[in-house]
């Protein structure tokens, strides 16, 4: 079994209101040197036996498929 | 014959004993659909209602996009046969099913919005509208966290010169939609999404206003435009 992770992260060009607001509490908690905050999600895949290009390539389709919305957000695999 | 609407009913769903109700108040059965149920029953229309399917997880209605209903509602839809309403989490469903360009996200300013709110409606030529005048200002009630409707400039202004905006927010978005957009429709004009809520406002004692209910006469408008009947007497 291996684990493959999938991050999906809202387009650069789209309003992340939930990552100005986490910016502007690191800004009042004192936490300095905090330019800016983008929120995104990360996904734990536990695939069958190895992470080999197959595997892989499903959980890609599985990623513009279902995990994220190729209109306002981006993907990417890796496993770990 | 009275024409037949499904209403889907998600696990989350919200407002479908209200869409089932202004269908009825407008003239036509309402017929209950099941998520899990692949068969639409033969309906003439559908209604995709407000609420939280799924209890939007993942995404607004990332998991309703597959449910089992969707099979046949989706080809339907998309080839322009079946007319398709999408009231609030059913606009983020179709969105999601990518039967309408776009995508709704977070609200601008983090907040729930639940108002009554004044909308414009600007195009007439969909299946769900015809009974507005363009222009005609309502006021329907807005209850939504992720209503801020967003696209890149060339869809936003494909939509636009294709008349393809079809209610837009009077004043600023409430919620941080671009162009103002509160809803849309699809190249045929027989899906339409949007944010506000038409099926809440068909009653003096209930709603805000009765501006709702021409959202549900002008589908029983189209259906009889459309009907085989109407095709015949057109020749």
């Amino acid at each position: 079994m291996a684990r493959v992770v999938v991050d999906v992260m809202l387009k650069p060009e789209i309003l992340d209101p939930q990552g100005q607001a986490i910016a502007g509490a690191c800004e009042r908690l004192g936490f300095s040197g905090i330019r800016g905050v983008r929120q995104g999600k990360r996904f734990e895949v536990e695939v069958e036996g190895e992470a080999d290009d197959a595997a892989l390539a499903e959980v890609r389709r599985m990623a513009e498929t279902l995990l994220a919305n190729p209109v306002i957000e981006d993907f990417s695999v890796r496993v770990e | 014959m009275t024409a037949r609407v499904g209403v889907v009913t998600f696990p989350g769903s919200l407002d479908d004993r209200d869409a089932a109700r202004a269908v009825r108040l407008a003239g036509a059965d309402p017929v209950p659909l099941w998520h899990d149920d692949p068969d639409l029953k033969g309906v003439d229309a559908v209604v995709l209602p407000g609420g939280f399917s799924y209890g939007d997880y993942l995404r607004c209605g990332a998991i309703a996009r597959f449910a089992p209903v969707m099979n046949e509602l989706v080809p339907a839809a998309r080839s322009g046969t079946l007319p398709v309403l999408g009231i609030c989490n059913g606009f983020q469903i179709l969105c999601e099913s990518h039967l309408l360009p776009g995508a709704l996200t977070r609200n601008r300013s983090l907040r729930f919005v639940n108002r009554e709110q004044a909308v414009r409606v600007e195009s007439t030529a969909t299946a769900w509208t015809n009974r507005y005048t363009e222009g005609e200002e309502i006021r329907i009630v807005l209850k939504s966290g992720e209503g801020n409707f967003v696209a890149d400039d060339a869809t936003l202004d494909e939509l636009e010169r294709s008349g393809r905006v079809v209610v837009r927010y009077v004043g600023e978005a409430p919620n941080g939609a671009r162009r103002g957009i509160a809803g849309i429709s699809n190249e045929h004009g027989n899906v339409v999404g949007l944010m506000p809520h038409p099926e809440h406002a068909v009653e003096e004692l209930t709603g805000p206003s009765t501006h709702g209910l021409d959202f549900f006469t002008s589908l029983l408008a189209h259906l009889a435009d459309t009907s085989p009947a109407a095709a015949a007497a057109t020749g």
